[in-house]
């Protein structure tokens, strides 16, 4: 009896609220959600499906960021064009 | 239809890195898209009395960078002392009369991989400019820069509770952006 009920706080404990899910999901996009996480954010997964949905869409972007092909300017290289727009608009 | 206004002082972190991903797939070296980019932001600054407000201010800046761009093959191509190859064209996008203004870049791509990555940089510049200016910011140095969390809350002197719920909306924006124009 108490040992069916200890399963039970365990797995309430354990048990992810969507919003909590959606927020390890965000973190685990920047390699920042921990080992425990992961694991809650997987089993909530199984049996959640609009959690799913986002957790694609969130990987699926980060894939896209990570293109090599999308190209930044660098901040030093921003401060160039800057510096130069400057000098003209002074000018 | 509202007027656009231009606000040269943001040109630089609004729309560089939206810019450099058009140039640098059409002339495939760093130093050259740079120059011309701050070529076009000059020339934008001085005919910005022609602006008429029509056209958002991307738009007008990619016209003119577009001026550039063809300028730059025209030159290298007269240094070589070639003939420039006349053939007129037009589809959607784009129309002209000079083989200079198709050239793709000689890498081992197909030009079809070209175009989906072209697009692609574009299209995420593009959405991060629709976000609120400091969702914009802050997604920005989290994702792309890579900068850790601790130092963007200094900066922004936000806990990290704020943080992740910028991060968790700028994330959803940009992937129903993106789902628009590219997914």
């Amino acid at each position: 009896m108490s040992g069916e009920k200890l399963v039970l706080v365990e797995f309430m404990s354990f048990k992810l609220e969507c919003d909590k899910a959606n927020h390890i999901c965000d973190k685990n996009q920047y390699k920042e959600a921990t080992f425990r996480e992961k694991v809650r954010l997987i089993f909530h997964l199984i049996y959640c499906r609009a959690c799913r949905k986002y957790t694609a869409r969130n990987n699926k972007l980060t894939k896209l960021i990570k293109t090599p092909d999308v190209k930044t300017v660098s901040a030093e290289d921003k401060s160039i064009l800057k510096e130069r727009l400057q000098k003209e608009t002074t000018e | 239809m509202p007027i656009n206004l231009l606000n040269p002082n943001l040109w630089v972190d609004k729309y560089s890195d939206y810019l450099y991903n058009y140039t640098i797939v059409r002339v495939n070296n760093h130093e050259i898209a740079q120059d011309l980019i701050s070529e076009t932001f000059l020339a934008g600054l001085k005919s910005k009395d022609n602006f008429k407000g029509e056209a958002t201010e991307r738009t007008w800046l990619i016209s003119i960078l577009k001026r550039k761009i063809i300028d730059h093959y025209r030159k290298i191509n007269s240094n070589k002392g070639k003939a420039e190859i006349r053939v007129t064209y037009s589809d959607g996008e784009s129309e002209g009369d000079w083989l200079e203004e198709r050239i793709s870049d000689p890498y081992d791509k197909t030009a079809e991989d070209t175009m989906e990555n072209e697009e692609l940089g574009m299209a995420i510049f593009g959405c991060l400019e629709g976000l609120a200016e400091k969702q914009a910011a802050i997604f920005r140095k989290k994702t792309i820069d890579g900068i850790d969390t601790e130092t963007i809350c200094n900066e922004y002197n936000i806990t990290p509770s704020n943080l992740w719920v910028i991060i968790h909306r700028a994330r959803k924006a940009m992937a129903d952006c993106l789902e628009k124009s590219w997914f």
